[in-house]
């Protein structure tokens, strides 16, 4: 599989080929070779801008500002694992988060209890949209593309009926000063930023460790042979999109809080950025393979990029062709690796891949 | 014979479209008992394993487990009566490790809170699947690497480990040695052979005539979507089993 650990070597057991990690077998994997362009770009900003880039009040921003981006890579990273992919996640978030807002708007008040209410329906409806894509894609057995294309549309087009495509601005004070820009007490690490963290533990965790994430690498992996073994292809696949959508959902009312607006047209590319991000991170396309910690530093290279050519002095938009460049080699590098291992170099190479999957067909 | 198959079908038939893949099959096998199913291409018999293993559903026929009818809907229920099938393709996910797909549906969770959370007994399930390989005298060099790095003999090991480890009724092994070199071939002889000794029906299909009556006690030869004869495998010769198959001795046999 793709987590970490190492093989304990066991007593009693058969010598097992047990190998400690060269650090040429770390450079193998695509997490890693991605963490160190990472590392690249920010010790090149923190040359060209000593005074500024590298400073706690500039990489905090960056943070933040990949935070709401990170809460929905997880769900995506699921997803693209299962050889899936949701478009709908930034329709999603919209949509979450006008319909809070407009029941937050009805209730009036500004209090803890309207927040909560808030964060439930945001939940729900991202939750909802997710159940309606899991069904569709398991059950109804449409692609995820068209699924997802679907409700992107579907899920878009609602939220702007429900506001008359006019956004909302009033959002309760409590969730904009606590988790909108507030920070968690007694640090200036951004509440959001926490948020978004412990998700990604949490669902990292489950991904690397727990049977619900060795299932999602099965199905991705070969489907026929986890339904013939028993796994509940169809339950997983949508307990899947279920996730993706409700963390949608909690990025709806993440955005809310944060913007203080429905932006109703700020997530138009939020979907192809999130993608870009997992795919940058090590996960693949075609399924079986994907790390959570890869999608992380896959949405910090755009972040560190927009920031840093903004301090340096050259036009943003170049962050565009950057990622669009780092994009296009990372899948060019994944594919590269693994028409090697169908041509048979797996066998003498296999230490070297075991964080990652290959494919045999 | 006075012994109760451990499974039987009974006149089981399946159509797709026009195709009439199963045309009221009958087939037998007892505990510890090597039986060939042989035929020629299109006579059934992949179909015919499907149906036993609970992956197809039947237009017709009954299916009997140890004497009492059963319904096969699918594939877990095959299993929870100790049916276990190794197919062709071999069915393993190939991202996945050799102990993860040995144990694949049918984890080890740790003991407690932390098993209800999902988190899975990592080391004893590598543990186990190593025994289960050393009993085989299978070579799997790797329990962390991805099957799919592997080579065709080492998937072969994994996967028939996988189902003689489970398997407790019958185990259906759907061509089994077709990709196979000549020691790996006699290895997976081998085992079908421990297999049976422990009281386990093994079903073996195979288009090599010298393995199947080398290993085989009975043979059964389907052709057209139905039985059309049994042998001992003592007392037959490869020339009458291709007969058979072929249908040159129609009118010579039952």
């Amino acid at each position: 599989m793709t987590t970490t650990e190492a093989v304990p070597r066991t007593a009693g057991t058969a010598p097992e080929i047990s190998r400690a990690h060269t650090f040429k077998q770390i450079l193998q994997v695509q997490s890693f070779q991605i963490l160190l362009v990472l590392l690249v770009i920010f010790l090149a900003f923190s040359a060209l801008a000593p005074e500024v880039f590298p400073t706690w009040g500039n990489v905090r921003q960056i943070i933040q500002n990949v935070s709401i981006l990170g809460v929905l890579g997880i769900g995506m990273t699921f997803v693209i694992v299962t050889s899936g992919i949701d478009l709908s996640v930034g329709s999603n978030l919209v949509f979450s988060g006008v319909v809070a807002a407009k029941v937050m708007q009805a209730m009036g008040d500004s209090g803890w209890g309207t927040a909560i209410v808030g964060i439930l329906v945001a939940v729900g409806c991202g939750v909802g949209w997710g159940l309606l894509n899991g069904v569709l894609i398991a059950k109804a057995k449409v692609p995820p593309l068209i699924v997802t294309l679907g409700t992107l549309g579907g899920a878009l087009g609602l939220a702007q009926v429900i506001t008359g495509g006019v956004d909302i601005r009033e959002v309760p004070a409590v969730l904009q000063d606590t988790i909108g820009y507030g920070n968690v007490p007694g640090t200036t690490l951004p509440t959001i930023s926490l948020i978004a963290m412990v998700l990604i533990l949490i669902f990292g965790t489950v991904l690397h460790r727990t049977r619900f994430g060795l299932y999602t690498f099965a199905v991705g992996s070969n489907e026929e042979s986890a339904r013939r073994v028993g796994v509940k292809v169809d339950r997983q696949l949508i307990s899947i999109y279920v996730l993706s959508g409700g963390l949608a959902g909690v990025a709806g009312i993440l955005s809310l809080s944060q913007y203080g607006t429905t932006a109703i047209a700020g997530q138009s590319a939020t979907n192809l950025n999130v993608i870009a991000a997992v795919v940058i991170g090590g996960t693949s396309l075609f399924g079986g393979v994907g790390t959570i910690f890869g999608t992380v530093v896959g949405l910090f290279i755009p972040a560190v990029l927009q920031n840093g050519f903004v301090i340096v002095g050259i036009q943003p938009f170049w962050q565009q062709v950057a990622v669009g460049a780092v994009l296009v080699l990372a899948v060019y590098v994944d594919q590269r690796r693994r028409a090697a291992a169908a041509r048979g170099h797996a066998a003498q190479a296999d230490g070297k891949k075991k964080l990652f999957g290959l494919r045999s067909r | 014979m006075t012994t109760i198959p451990v499974l039987e079908a009974r006149g089981l038939t399946r159509s797709f479209g026009n195709v009439r893949a199963l045309d009221g099959v009958d087939f037998d096998v007892n505990a510890g008992e090597v039986v060939a199913l042989i035929g020629d291409n299109g006579a059934g018999k992949s179909t015919l394993v499907k149906a036993l293993s609970g992956n197809l559903a039947l237009d017709s026929g009954k299916i009997l487990f140890s004497g009492g009818e059963v319904e096969l809907g699918s594939p877990s229920e095959a299993s929870r009566l100790g049916i276990e099938t190794v197919y062709q393709d071999l069915a393993l996910a190939p991202h996945l490790n050799a102990a993860q797909n040995m144990f694949l549906g049918r984890e080890i969770a740790k003991p407690g809170f932390q098993g209800r959370l999902g988190f899975m007994d990592n080391k004893t399930m590598r543990a186990k699947s190593r025994e289960a390989f050393d009993e085989l005298g299978a070579t799997v060099r790797s329990l962390s690497d991805p099957v799919g790095s592997m080579s065709g003999g080492q998937k072969q090991a994994i996967a028939i480990a996988r189902a003689v480890a489970w398997a407790k009724g019958v185990i259906f092994l759907d061509e089994p040695t077709a990709a196979l070199g000549v020691v790996q071939t006699r290895n997976v002889l081998e085992t079908i052979r421990r297999v049976r000794d422990k009281g386990v029906g093994v079903v073996f299909i195979s288009h090599s005539m010298p393995h199947v009556i080398d290993v085989a006690d009975r043979v059964q030869v389907l052709r057209l979507g139905r039985r059309v004869a049994t042998y001992e495998a003592k007392k037959t010769s490869v020339e009458e089993l291709v007969g058979a198959m072929t249908g040159a001795l129609d009118g010579a046999h039952s």
